[in-house]
């Protein structure tokens, strides 16, 4: 069962990027605190972004002729982990490297490859993925949000919310019904560019429960968008989107979310001298070498040119599972030293993280979905 | 070169060890016959050198071997047998015949030590064969168990101890052997899940069970991958990666044994059912050569005194 995800290397080549990207962080991630580090994910800086990629950081899988480094899956590996355990502020490029710019490579058109690629790989153009609807949570095939041919191209109109980044960016790749009603299900969906700074576009951010703003809610309201918005073939938006979000679980940026959390506390048990937690280190090193193994595996099977969507479900349920352990943990081992002095830095990391844990699970399809996946690839559905 | 090697082993199990012939074997029986299939097929000298006679394999190439006898619940130390004439062969010291078991406590009980003619002991300064003959042995009548309790004074006939000791490579044969057993519940309790009929369909459709049964598919590839990056390194394997292979395996085997039994129901606690084959020994290599929190304080003091990050230390042997 699932015998294809077995232990990778890391090839040379891969790891010769390695002390590039750690240098590039070396001069530009110093005396960053530990509780805007473990942000990472939610960390919005255009700028470092953009330097990113003009160091050749992004666009480590596409091709060199739109603008990539044509490096591939593992090299992808190695600066994800890197740029991810030393807390890097990665939103203004993390879906648009990882997601957007691999589907208009696959599904896209010449044009809309010129038009974007190469700027993703820039770190220029920032992407958001449409899919959540207010009434289209984990059941994404009941979305309602529509685009209609008229004599221009599509007209759009709907509405999209818990949209990661969308007030930041330039770009969304929405999700959206075509033909049919909800009632159809997966057929009818396609999936279409749209410009965020286009006449009838409203964007509100959201504030979450840690006071950052991360997520907005979108509308759309008679949005007139040119023929070539719809990427790949009107209907098979689902089919897209599946695979696209194959793309979005096996990373390694599933297993490392919590990582800034664990090194700082390491670095306190470490300050302090204090013993009696080595079991519970131990135990979780193991997991994380464990985990970083099984994202190998994974990416292994995604640079052998597979879709690996029930291994990478496998790898994003368990390795979420272990990011929002780590907090639940650590502030057990601390507080059950009640006299012990703990850093304010280290008290706002760890609640931070254990506040943001929830949305480990939730983003990127729920932990209920992604074992309904795994269950359907050992045929029980 | 690996597949090649699998599938005549795993033909070989199935022929000689099949689930009468392993509950024959627990129940006292002669297992002579067994051994000798095994001794006969030439595997036990996969992990010597070619310049020795063996196939010269790495610990990583016989992997899935290991995992095959965890799989068929194999009742004899064949893969401790292995290794033993590795290191011995490797020590330049002819290997005795039949089974050997690689006794790194004198404390515990050791698996497959009542089927076994000889022991490489551990005595903290080398390994030592000593025939068991010469050593006590004491059942631990659990049932169908061939665990034992060695003690005594080990032999002088010694080779040099591995850097690790002796515990860490034993370690990760157990966790190989508890990847194997992992794979097979899983699919014995996916496949009953597909075919046991309650409320009118088949209970895989159930929504709880597909949960259950998918974080044991995860505890699975868990497993196995950990058991591969225990054998990454050799016979002589880094603290890190026997902790790592240990802690993983030994830490999902009881989940995996409670899930299977659940998915089976009142059937899968029968003797005459196979998969209390399995899940005993689960249990047992758990618990054998230092359970989940025993390397997870090895592997914690190791982390603890490493001035790294947590991403550095998990890419490093």
């Amino acid at each position: 069962m699932f015998d294809g995800l077995t232990l990778a290397a890391l090839p040379d080549a891969a790891e010769a990027v390695r002390p590039k990207i750690r240098a590039f962080l070396a001069d530009h991630m110093a005396g960053i605190a530990a509780d805007t580090r473990a942000r990472s994910w939610q960390g919005f800086d255009a700028a470092f972004s953009r330097k990113l990629g003009a160091e050749g950081f992004l666009g480590l899988t596409l091709p060199v002729e739109y603008g990539g480094q044509g490096l591939g899956p593992f090299a992808r590996f190695v600066v994800v982990e890197e740029l991810l355990s030393a807390g890097a502020p990665v939103a203004a490029h993390w879906i648009a490297d990882r997601q957007s710019a691999p589907l208009l490579l696959h599904y896209g058109t010449e044009g809309q490859r010129q038009r974007h690629i190469p700027a993703i790989c820039r770190g220029e153009q920032v992407f958001c993925i449409g899919m959540s609807e207010p009434g289209s949570g984990s059941d994404l095939a009941s979305v309602r949000t529509r685009a209609d041919r008229n004599a221009d191209g599509w007209l759009l109109n709907g509405q999209k919310i818990w949209t990661t980044n969308a007030h930041h960016a330039d770009y969304m790749i929405a999700l959206v019904r075509t033909s049919g009603t909800s009632t159809d299900r997966q057929a009818g969906l396609s999936q279409l560019i749209v410009d965020l700074h286009a006449p009838g576009v409203t964007i509100r951010p959201i504030t979450d429960l840690t006071g950052d703003a991360h997520f907005a809610e979108v509308f759309f309201d008679n949005v007139q968008l040119a023929d070539d918005a719809l990427v790949g073939q009107e209907g098979d938006g689902w089919a897209q989107c599946t695979a696209e979000l194959a793309f979005e679980r096996s990373g390694p940026e599933r297993i490392y979310s919590s990582v800034v959390l664990l090194d700082a506390w390491i670095a306190h048990l470490q300050a302090v001298g204090r013993r009696d937690a080595d079991a519970l280190v131990g135990r979780l090193t193991a997991e994380l070498a464990t985990l970083r193994a099984m994202s190998l595996a994974c990416t292994a099977l995604l640079a052998a040119g597979e879709s690996p969507v029930v291994e990478a479900s496998i790898v994003k349920d368990r390795g979420t599972g272990f990011e929002q352990e780590l907090p639940v943990v650590i502030g057990d081992d601390l507080a059950a030293h009640p006299d012990e002095p703990v850093s304010a830095e280290l008290w706002r990391t760890l609640a931070y993280v254990t506040h943001i844990a929830p949305s480990f699970s939730l983003r990127g399809g729920t932990r209920e979905i992604l074992r309904g996946i795994i269950a359907r690839g050992m045929g029980l559905r | 070169m690996t597949t090649e090697l699998l599938e005549p082993f795993v033909r070989m199990l199935d022929e000689i060890a099949s689930p009468a012939a392993v509950r024959a074997v627990e129940a006292g029986g002669e297992w002579q016959a067994m051994w000798r299939a095994i001794a006969a097929s030439g595997f036990l000298d996969a992990l010597v050198g070619e310049d020795q006679g063996g196939s010269g394999l790495t610990l990583a190439q016989v992997e899935p071997l290991l995992q095959a006898l965890g799989a068929s619940a194999v009742p004899l130390p064949v893969g401790e047998t292995m290794i033993a004439r590795a290191l011995l062969a490797h020590a330049g010291i002819a290997a005795p015949a039949g089974p050997v078991v690689l006794a790194a406590t004198q404390g515990q009980p050791v698996p497959c030590a009542l089927v076994a003619n000889h022991a490489l002991v551990d005595t903290g300064a080398a390994l030592a064969v000593t025939p068991l003959s010469e050593m006590e042995v004491t059942a631990t009548g659990v049932h169908g168990s061939l665990a034992a309790v060695l003690s005594g004074p080990a032999q002088s006939l010694a080779l040099p101890r591995p850097a690790n000791g002796l515990r860490s490579i034993a370690a990760v044969l157990r966790a190989c052997l508890i990847a194997g057993a992992a794979a097979r519940v899983c699919d014995m309790a996916a496949a009953h899940a597909a075919q046991r009929v309650q409320f009118g369909k088949p209970i895989g459709k159930q929504q709880a069970l597909q949960q259950m049964l998918s974080v044991m598919a995860e505890d699975m590839v868990a497993c196995r991958i950990a058991a591969q990056l225990g054998c990454a390194g050799g016979l002589d394997p880094a603290l890190t990666h026997a902790a790592t292979a240990k802690i993983t395996t030994s830490a999902a085997a009881p989940r995996l044994a409670a899930s299977a039994h659940a998915v089976h129901g009142a059937i899968g606690i029968a003797e005459e059912f196979d998969l209390q084959l399995l899940t005993r020994r689960l249990h047992e290599w758990r618990l054998a050569d230092g359970s989940e929190s025993y390397w997870s304080g090895q592997l914690g003091a190791e982390r603890l005194g490493a001035p790294m990050s947590s991403m550095d230390f998990a890419r490093t042997p």
